[in-house]
């Protein structure tokens, strides 16, 4: 019995059209205390009106400076973070209505960037892979959680009564791999999975993820400031500034145009192996705006080289490109009614 | 199959020495001298308290006027007699009997107590951890002496009331440490992944959290058990703990004062026996910390 | 920093309100009749009904308290069974007797403490370290009670070098800085001293062994620095903690002197408890925890305001 006949996903329930989850209008404000009664004296808006939604099968990938909201969003998507508003809808359930937390974890799971951190340490490997599963009281969790020790590359021979410290970076994030697939999820949010470990062992894992995407038809939701990562596995791209999403795209769209200024300076400032591929765009200045008190309007205008007036007052909404849909953008500069000067021309070179 | 980073592996043979991490204190505990010694002497106290009746010992009861204030070294009287000529050594360790057990029981007790408080207080947070803490910080308005006279001196003299009050002294700190040590561990990603898998806070805290607080806050209560004797022979030395005729180190020390001028180092002898242990509890306390890698 | 100010002295509020609860609940949990020791023996129901009446014990606890917390803030204590005098009266002088005690203890271990402390830090892992370390843990480990018996023994009883009882000669009860008194007060403060000194050596040789170990200490050296200056630096930078660790010390010897006041029958707050607990005079039992607890509510408060004050690296809103 291979390790793929052990899975126990839930049914799939709506077929391949239904997304696999959308949320819509996320949000997520945490408290700042302080003051003589240590009440409530500010909020950061980490994550604000947050859409979008992960079709079956596909990767996701997140991308943004860091303090964007990647990391909040993602444990929002698993319920670690509490949501102040907006809906997160399950293969058509929604949470909170037809679905529970817990349920919500069943099929969601989640890999995060510090490998030593998320294991607990007096706990062995086999142990800490089980837990998830005999927790969902699936059959069998310690051959289940042997199994797929064994698939990401770890002997349970070798490796199951062992614990946290005696393993290297890569092989605890294989652990932590094995501990989410465990629970045969059918989604799985990888917070920065890959971003701690050495660029050799990063491909390997990042191999691995392929592998076992297709061998268990999983969906990604992959985080990560690494550009070149996220294309390699993902099939769009999502970019987040200051807790709101700029653009979404699929991966070559995005690759040949970048529709937002703020998405242009990004890919930028990634380094370019190639001397064709000369960045044409300078280097964003300064550090993001205080998520506290964000700027009006549209968040990047304090640093956008093509900001007006408009930009200051009105938020831009998300919508497709005119010649290619798919290719989501919130910029004044591609509404052609937003009373931009430039309105409708696109980003000017 | 990317597999090259696992080929960095040890050997196999090492793998199965793979030890947790209790075991690790027991080989460090071990090579400890100093700590063996003191755990040897404490051992050797609670035994001999406890099986006192076999130990052909004199009726630590039976008091004699003739026989009264022996000095140290006496024929018949190894360590002399008190002021009704009862003899010390059998005194001495009967009396064990009930200075250790209320100098250790309330820290056992108080650490359940506390640690039930505490770890509830850090794990769940947000007003329940306000109105135990709130509730804990009325009692750090008190040194810990006063409280405990203070209880027992509105109770009055006796056994289960040296227990409660000490207890209740004792429950305070061990509650802050804990809280203090989950709310730590509570922001660990450890825990989050642990909450990811949809378990409950009970199966979180049982599988994830209790293993990784319950050293820190056990070697901060074997560092009271000290002070816990202190205070209990004190309670009865002051006459609002164990009453007479029952051999008690500290009520001793109390009824032996009026014989200071007679026979001095007889009246010390208890002190001696009170400070004997607390020096091993504390040495030991101390072993215990290093051993299990707590920090301060 | 004010806003820090008044914050910490708002947080004060709850804690005395806590205090107070206990003190009043401590009367509550006393065996007996509190009225007992005041009745007639033969007083009729009618008489004890009339007497619980007069003294406000017909009511619910809860009024009880506010009737006491309303008496108390008026300074009205009650009056001590025993003696008939206002609770207060009895209190603050006893207290005035302690906190003599407390301070000359505090005179004592501080600065032995400090400079123990300072000597295991700077020459750490040496036999000096060693040493120091051995006489602290045995100052903590010492039941002082004892530890008074034995000096005793020594000093009063084999050398009679010093008196053993009282403050004064012929049982004084006034204090005066005279050398009959001071006598008195010689062994009862050096007895109390013992555990300050085991801690405050144990906290600054901690300090002084961290900071002397940290980087700045090297770029210090590294700036051309004499040794005399990092000293007075390092010193700086423990001094804030220690002063807290201090502060609650002194707050400890006041409200732990009770013990030792009892071994000397020195005439402070511990011995006027002590009478209490033995008279079942349980509005003086309640009025002299209330007082001691008050006072180091106030020394935490006092220890927190001055530690924010000097210390630049705890930033205070």
């Amino acid at each position: 019995m291979s390790v793929t006949d052990t899975y126990q996903p839930t049914p799939d329930t709506g077929g391949p059209a239904q997304p696999l989850i959308r949320v819509t209008g996320l949000q997520k404000y945490f408290p700042v205390r302080g003051g003589i009664l240590g009440r409530t004296q500010a909020k950061v808006q980490a994550v604000d009106g947050v859409s979008f939604e992960v079709k079956k099968g596909e990767t996701l990938g997140i991308v943004g400076e860091s303090g964007c909201g990647k990391s909040t969003t993602a444990k929002l998507l698993i319920g670690l973070v509490e949501k102040d508003k907006g809906e997160i809808v399950f293969d058509g359930h929604a949470l909170g209505e037809r679905l529970s937390l817990k349920e919500l974890r069943r099929g969601v799971q989640m890999v995060f960037q510090d490998s030593y951190a998320t294991l607990n340490p007096r706990l062995t490997i086999l142990d800490s892979v089980a837990f998830g599963a005999k927790v969902q009281g699936l059959d069998n969790p310690e051959e289940l959680a042997r199994k797929m020790m064994d698939r990401v590359g770890l002997d349970p021979d070798r490796f199951a009564h062992r614990y946290p410290h005696e393993l290297s970076g890569g092989q605890r994030q294989r652990v932590n791999i094995a501990r989410a697939l465990a629970m045969s999820p059918r989604l799985v949010v990888l917070d920065e999975a890959v971003s701690a470990l050495d660029k050799s062992v990063e491909a390997q894992v990042l191999n691995l993820l392929n592998d076992l995407r297709a061998e268990f038809g999983l969906t990604y939701v992959f985080i990560s400031h690494d550009l070149n990562v996220v294309r390699y596995i993902s099939d769009r791209i999502l970019v987040m500034y200051l807790g709101e999403v700029v653009e979404v795209a699929p991966v070559d769209s995005i690759w040949q145009e970048q529709a937002h200024p703020y998405t242009r300076s990004l890919f930028s400032a990634m380094p370019s192996m190639d001397p064709d591929n000369r960045t044409k765009e300078p280097p964003l200045a300064g550090d993001p705006p205080n998520p506290i008190n964000p700027p009006s309007g549209c968040r990047f205008h304090t640093r956008c080289r093509f900001a007006s007036a408009v930009c200051k007052e009105a938020v831009p909404k998300l919508a497709g490109l005119a010649r290619n849909g798919d290719h989501m953008v919130a910029c004044h500069l591609h509404d052609a009614q937003s009373g931009h000067p430039k309105a409708g021309q696109g980003v000017p070179e | 199959m990317a597999m090259a980073d696992s080929t960095t592996l040890p050997t196999p043979e090492k793998v199965e020495k793979s030890k947790g991490y209790w075991s690790g204190v027991g080989h460090r505990l071990v090579r400890d001298p100093l700590t063996m010694f003191c755990l040897a002497v404490v051992a050797a106290l609670i035994l001999s308290a406890a099986f006192a009746p076999y130990l052909g010992l004199a009726d630590p009861y039976k008091g004699s006027m003739i026989a009264r204030l022996k000095p140290i070294g006496a024929p018949g009287y190894p360590l002399g007699t008190d002021e009704q000529g009862r003899d010390m050594l059998a005194r001495l360790i009967y009396g064990g009997r009930l200075t250790l057990f209320i100098g250790l029981m309330p820290v056992v007790i108080a650490f359940f107590a506390g640690s039930v408080l505490g770890i509830t207080a850090g794990y769940v947070g947000g007003l329940t951890n306000t109105i135990i803490m709130r509730t804990i910080d009325v009692f750090f308005a008190f040194p810990s002496v006063l409280l405990a006279i203070a209880i027992s001196g509105a109770l009055g003299a006796g056994i289960t009331n040296s227990l409660v009050s000490l207890t209740i002294v004792f429950i305070p700190p061990i509650t802050r440490v804990a809280e203090a040590v989950t709310s730590g561990v509570r922001k660990l990603d450890y825990i989050d992944a642990a909450r990811a898998t949809g378990a409950n806070a009970w199966t979180v805290i049982r599988v994830h959290v209790i293993g990784n607080v319950l050293s820190p806050i056990f070697v901060y209560a074997t560092s009271l058990t000290s002070v816990c004797m202190i205070l209990a022979a004190g309670l009865s030395f002051l006459g609002i703990g164990v009453r007479p005729p029952e051999p008690e180190w500290g009520l001793m020390l109390n009824t032996l004062r009026s014989v200071i001028y007679v026979n001095p180092w007889l009246s010390a002898l208890p002190g001696v026996m009170i400070f004997v242990t607390s020096l091993c509890l504390n040495l030991l306390s101390d072993g215990l910390r290093s051993a299990m890698n707590v920090r301060d | 920093m004010l806003s820090y100010l008044i914050r910490r002295i708002l947080l004060v509020l709850p804690v005395a309100f806590g205090v107070s609860v206990i003190c009043f609940l401590l009367v509550q949990i006393a065996p007996g009749d509190p009225l007992t020791a005041i009745m007639a023996i033969d007083a009729t129901a009618e008489e004890q009904a009339a007497m619980r009446a007069a003294y406000g014990l017909d009511k619910p606890l809860p009024i009880q308290y506010a009737i006491w917390i309303g008496n108390l803030v008026q300074g009205d204590m009650g009056k001590s069974i025993a003696t008939g005098r206002p609770v207060a009266a009895e209190v603050f002088g006893a207290v005035k007797n302690s906190l003599l005690l407390a301070v000359s203890a505090a005179v004592i271990a501080f600065p032995i403490g400090i400079f123990l402390g300072f000597l295991a830090g700077y020459f750490r892992d040496t036999w000096i370290d060693r040493a120091v370390t051995a006489l602290s843990i045995t100052g903590v480990s010492v039941p002082n009670y004892w530890l008074g018996i034995v000096l005793v023994i020594i000093f009063s009883v084999n050398l009679s070098w010093l008196p053993s009882m009282g403050a004064g000669p012929g049982g004084s009860q006034s204090w005066a800085w005279d050398w009959a008194h001071i006598r008195h007060l010689v062994l009862p403060a050096v007895t109390l001293a013992v555990v300050p000194i085991g801690i405050v050596s144990r906290t600054v040789r901690a300090l002084a062994g961290d900071i002397l170990s940290q980087d700045f200490v090297d770029a210090l050296y590294a700036k051309g620095m004499s040794r005399a200056d990092v000293l007075r630096h390092v010193a700086r930078n423990a001094a804030a903690t220690a002063l807290s660790v201090m502060g609650l010390q002194l707050g400890y010897l006041l409200g732990g002197s009770i013990l030792i006041e009892t071994v000397f029958n020195w005439p402070g707050s511990g011995f006027l408890l002590s009478n209490a607990i033995f008279q079942r005079d349980l509005p003086l039992l309640q009025g002299t925890i209330l007082i001691l607890a008050l006072f180091f509510v106030a020394m935490n408060l006092i220890v927190d305001v001055v530690q924010a004050a000097i210390d630049p690296r705890i930033q205070r809103t």
